[in-house]
């Protein structure tokens, strides 16, 4: 499995306990930055009616969707309670005050 | 009664009985009885001689019934039933006059005559008439049972003044009753300072201004000359001259133990019947019980300590041994809305230490008195409901240093490690006591909602009486509902914001006043927050409360709003937003439609609709557009229209005296006064507002959060209405003259709301939570504070009245608007 590191920013773009959006060719990824500066990527598609998870509110490492307030843990990207989902989590990572996102993952996103 | 159980069948074989002959059958002899009946239910014959022609009922409700709260019959005790079921004989309407100590034998005044072996006199206390010229005139009445009460109920009917002499608890609750009944009741007291036995000054004052802004009148320092009057009487002259007229007098100055039975027949009486121990007098066949009897040198007025002397005559009736031991009492007046609790001894004095926490915003007064590390005493106004678990503290002496430096907040945050109330109420014996009115213990109440299957205090309270009287025990009554029935409890008190406090809205709005709590994470950390971060739930709402309580110190977060309240425009379905302009009052212009459909144009927003708030929406618009579609807006004056907040929205009007014939007052003017004035203030819920030019009503404002109906006069203010997810119409808040009077009511309404709502509660649910009698008398009938929330409301707005889309399109918060980086292209050519 081939790793390839991109920069797309830096951290503190990312507003703490908010969300920024990265633009693909398959669709918008959501940035997360957690309260603790976790960082996390996935699609900004909630499991339930596509809604934009970048526009939810950040607590702990989670986030409640802006349309019908489902709570998706970002570390797995599985929807808490009993409807489920799930949500597509990618590989990211801090590095010297720059965000760095696995590309070659989007990549087998479109390929899947 | 003919049928004496000792003459029937089944026990005519049985030993003789004795004859226990009572003398009174209040509150006090009706408690020994039970108890006596179960501890010994077949070793006396008993005859109860009642002065008052009725049964047992419990005294102290009467001011539930005076102010129309409750009837005679909810507050019975015992009915005619329980007497004929245990076979007792109750003479009603009998006066004792006379003891025959030789003979043992007592007679009524319409010459009944019983024999006893042993006897009780429960002969209470009488009404102290103060001495003044006057004071026997028709229309002068005491307070201390139903006939009184029926007496001023009837008096009452004429609407007219009344003077209650006597600022205690008594005078207080007659006060509360008159004025609910709807006399102008005036009282008269003549010390400095309102209960001055049960309250310090502070709260004595806070009581003051309580019963004021229910539009009583009151006097202190004053000291009573004269009743006057001839054939009735027609007024009240104090010490210092000055005449209040009334038509009806009620003397409620203090009782006296009833003793004079007792002293006739050579029994030893000091003030009141001395008695020992096992509540015994100086003859050793006769007991004293109740407000009647003296024991240590003191005489007792609350039931608690008189329920504490039936148990131990009961037992010392049934051949046990007891031994009664006055412990610290309780006081909390009953009058509905007004919240008051005293316990212990509060006086100052060398060696003791007080804590004291004032909420002056909420009259929320507490003061706690310290003695060698031990609770002795406690006061509180407002907020009460720590009040039993304080009075617990002082009557069982516990140290408290360990929790010293919050105790004041109470039970739920007195200790690091909160003390589990649940466990603790479990882990009580079953005989301990839960209600002191009542008398009901934990085993009783735990019985009665498994055998009788109940679900909640109501049937608590109809079946045990456990909290069914000064309501202090409702708490621990809930925990036992809990502790029985688990969780398919859902207890009627203020659950918890969320899953991450156990705290309710009013708690930690209290507390983050009372802590002076800043920030998200300072109220997270202060109240023991169980996640880390909160939640969706949650921090929109402390970032709501800490906003409206530091307007201009606490800077708002905006990671804790809703993404409609972060962006300033409504999210849809699709992740597009739409965008609503404010149209003043739902005026609009030609330069204003032309810049819309210029941006409609140029933005290529895909629909454009007319709401039900008389203003435009656009629908549709991509989130990166946004600041460049505010910024067309802002050249042509548009600003925002607030469609996405809980804040103001929008206020509707009709064409009023501009152009329709019907109409009375400029409508649509004050329609765009008021929200120039309201718009930008951010609010627990949305608040919508209409005014309408004449009754026809056309802007709908009678069921809008706050209306405003023209008429000749002036201007009706009606609040409370809804017509969404319920219908409701408005209530009316009050009457202004001017323009200026009404933008001063509803503004203040508006903070008053802003500054009690719960975060979400619309202003129809916050009424009906704190009751829209109490906010009508808060903005109408208390000018002063009226205009104290007013300049509140006029400082936050200093820091809300600028149009956020202006601040974006200027380039603020420009990360919410833009992609952090778009990788599209890269993905596309590898
Ligand atoms: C646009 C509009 C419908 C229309 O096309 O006319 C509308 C649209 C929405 N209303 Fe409304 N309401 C609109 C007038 C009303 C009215 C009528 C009025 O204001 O005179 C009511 C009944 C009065 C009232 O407020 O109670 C109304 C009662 C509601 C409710 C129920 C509120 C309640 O507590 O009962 C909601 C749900 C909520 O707030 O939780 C709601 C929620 C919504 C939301 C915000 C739903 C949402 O969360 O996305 C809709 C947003 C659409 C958007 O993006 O613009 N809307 N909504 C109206 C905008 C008025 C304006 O100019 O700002
Ligand atoms: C309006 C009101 C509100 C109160 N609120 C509270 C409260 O909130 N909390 C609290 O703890 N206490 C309260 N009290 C006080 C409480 O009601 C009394 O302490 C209690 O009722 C006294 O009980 P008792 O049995 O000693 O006397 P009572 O209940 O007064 O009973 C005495 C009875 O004896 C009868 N009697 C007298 N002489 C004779 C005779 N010679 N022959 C036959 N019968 C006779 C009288 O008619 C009367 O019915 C209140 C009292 C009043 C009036
Ligand atoms: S009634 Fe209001 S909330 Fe419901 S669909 Fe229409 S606009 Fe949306
Ligand atoms: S689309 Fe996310 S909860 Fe409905």
């Amino acid at each position: 499995m081939s790793v390839d590191m991109i920069d797309i920013g830096r951290v503190d773009d990312v507003p703490l306990r908010g969300a920024r959006l990265v633009q693909t060719a398959m669709g918008p990824l959501a940035i997360f930055r957690a309260e603790d500066g976790a960082l996390y990527a996935v699609d900004d598609r909630c499991p339930h009616k596509l809604g934009p998870l970048s526009q939810g509110i950040v607590h702990g490492h989670h986030v409640t969707c802006p349309l019908h307030n489902l709570v998706i843990d970002l570390r797995s990207g599985e929807a808490l309670g009993p409807e489920g989902g799930c949500v597509k989590t990618y590989p990211i990572e801090a590095r010297a005050g720059r965000i760095l996102l696995d590309v070659s993952a989007l990549r087998r996103r479109g390929a899947a | 009664m003919d049928e004496n159980p000792a003459l029937t069948p089944e026990t005519a074989h049985m030993p003789k009985r004795e004859k226990l002959v009572i003398i009174g059958n209040g509150m006090a002899p009706g408690r020994m009885l039970e108890v006596l009946l179960d501890l010994a239910p077949e070793k006396y014959d008993i005859a109860i001689f009642n002065a008052e022609p009725r049964v047992n009922y419990d005294r102290i409700l009467l001011s539930p019934v005076l102010s129309g709260e409750k009837s005679f019959e909810e507050i019975i005790i015992h009915g005619d039933g329980w007497y004929i079921d245990h076979g007792i004989t109750l003479y009603k309407g009998h006066k004792v006059v006379e003891i025959d100590r030789a003979a043992k034998l007592v007679r009524s005044e319409h010459g009944a005559v019983e024999a006893y072996d042993r006897l009780v006199i429960a002969t209470g206390s009488l009404p102290i008439i103060i001495p003044v010229p006057g004071a026997t005139r028709p229309g002068v009445l005491t307070y201390r049972d139903l006939d009184d009460v029926t007496a001023m109920l009837l008096a009452s009917k004429s609407r007219g003044d009344a003077v209650v002499i006597g600022g205690g608890l008594l005078g207080l609750e007659a006060t509360a009753g008159l004025a609910e009944q709807g006399m102008k009741v005036t009282v008269v007291h003549l010390m400095p300072t309102l209960m001055e036995r049960q309250l310090d000054a502070s709260a004595g004052h806070l009581l003051a201004k309580a019963l004021e802004r229910r539009g009583i009148t009151v006097l202190t320092g004053a000291n009573t000359k004269e009743i006057m009057g001839g054939t009735h009487v027609t007024g009240v002259r104090l010490e210092d001259g000055r005449e209040i007229p009334a038509s009806l007098v009620v003397m409620a100055v203090g009782i006296r133990p009833n003793i004079a039975l007792a002293k006739q027949a050579g029994i030893e009486t000091h003030r009141g019947i001395i008695v020992d121990e096992q509540l015994r007098t100086s003859d050793p066949a006769i007991f004293a019980l109740g407000e009647c009897a003296e024991f240590g040198g003191a005489t007792f007025g609350l039931v608690a300590p008189l329920y504490e002397m039936a148990k131990v005559l009961a037992a010392t009736l049934a051949d046990r041994e007891a031994a009664f031991a006055p412990a610290a009492t309780a006081t909390k007046l009953k009058v509905t809305g007004i919240n008051l609790f005293s316990a212990g001894d509060f006086a100052d004095a060398p060696g003791r230490e007080e804590i004291v926490l004032r909420d002056a915003a909420r009259d929320v007064y507490r003061r706690l008195v310290l003695e060698d590390d031990r609770l002795v005493g406690t006061v509180m106004y407002g907020e009460v409901s720590d009040g039993v678990w304080f009075f617990d503290l002082i009557k069982s002496g516990a140290p408290v240093g360990a929790m010293r430096e919050t105790l004041i907040f109470g039970e739920a945050y007195a200790s690091g490690a909160p003390l589990d109330p649940m466990a603790a109420v479990a882990a009580l014996p079953d005989e301990a006591e839960i209600c002191g009115c009542n008398g009901v213990c934990k085993g009783k109440i735990t019985a009665a909602i498994t055998s009788k299957g109940l679900t909640d205090l109501d049937g608590v309270r109809a079946h045990t009486k456990a909290s069914a009287s000064c309501g202090s025990c409702t708490g621990l009554v809930e925990k036992l509902l809990q502790l029985t029935l688990g969780e398919t409890y859902l207890p009627g008190k203020p659950a918890g914001i969320c899953p991450c406090t156990d705290l309710g809205h009013g708690d930690v709005r209290r507390l983050i006043i009372a802590r002076e709590l800043k920030t998200i994470p300072d109220v997270m950390q202060a109240l023991q927050w169980k996640s880390s971060g909160g939640c969706a739930k949650c921090r929109p709402a402390l970032n709501y409360y800490l906003l409206a309580t530091w307007p201009g110190e606490y800077k708002d977060d905006a990671q804790s709003r809703f993404i409609n309240e972060r962006v300033h425009a409504n999210i849809q379905k699709d992740g597009t937003y739409s965008v609503v302009p404010r149209m003043w009052g739902g005026m609009t212009s030609a330069n204003e439609l032309r810049a819309i459909a210029d941006v409609v144009d140029k933005f290529a927003i895909p629909a454009v609709k007319v709401t039900g708030g008389q203003r435009i929406d656009l629908l549709g618009v991509r989130k990166d557009d946004l600041p460049a579609v505010w910024r067309d807006l802002n050249r042509a004056g548009l600003v925002s229209g607030h469609a996405y907040g809980k804040a103001l929205r929008t206020v509707k009007t009709c064409v009023g005296t501009d152009w329709c014939r019907f109409g009375t007052q400029d409508s649509t003017g004050l329609g765009i006064r008021l929200e120039k004035f309201l718009w930008g203030s951010w609010t627990p819920a949305k608040v919508k507002l209409a005014v309408s030019g004449c009754p026809r009503n056309c802007a709908e404002a009678t069921c809008k959060d706050v209306g405003v109906i023209c008429i000749d006069s002036g201007y009706e203010i009606h609040f409370a209405g809804a017509a969404g997810l319920d219908i409701k119409g408005t209530e009316v808040l009050g009457h202004a003259k001017t323009e200026d009077e009404a933008l001063e009511i509803i503004a203040g309404l508006i903070q008053l709301y802003r500054e009690q709502g719960y975060y979400l509660e619309r202003i129809y649910k916050w009424a009906k939570r704190v009751g829209t009698d109490t906010i009508r008398q808060l903005i109408m009938e208390d000018r002063e504070r009226r205009q104290a929330l007013l300049a509140r409301f006029i400082h936050a707005q200093k820091f809300s009245q600028t149009d956020p889309w202006a601040e974006r399109a200027m380039g603020a918060e420009a990360h919410e608007f833009s992609p952090l980086a778009d990788l599209s292209r890269l993905e596309a050519a590898q």
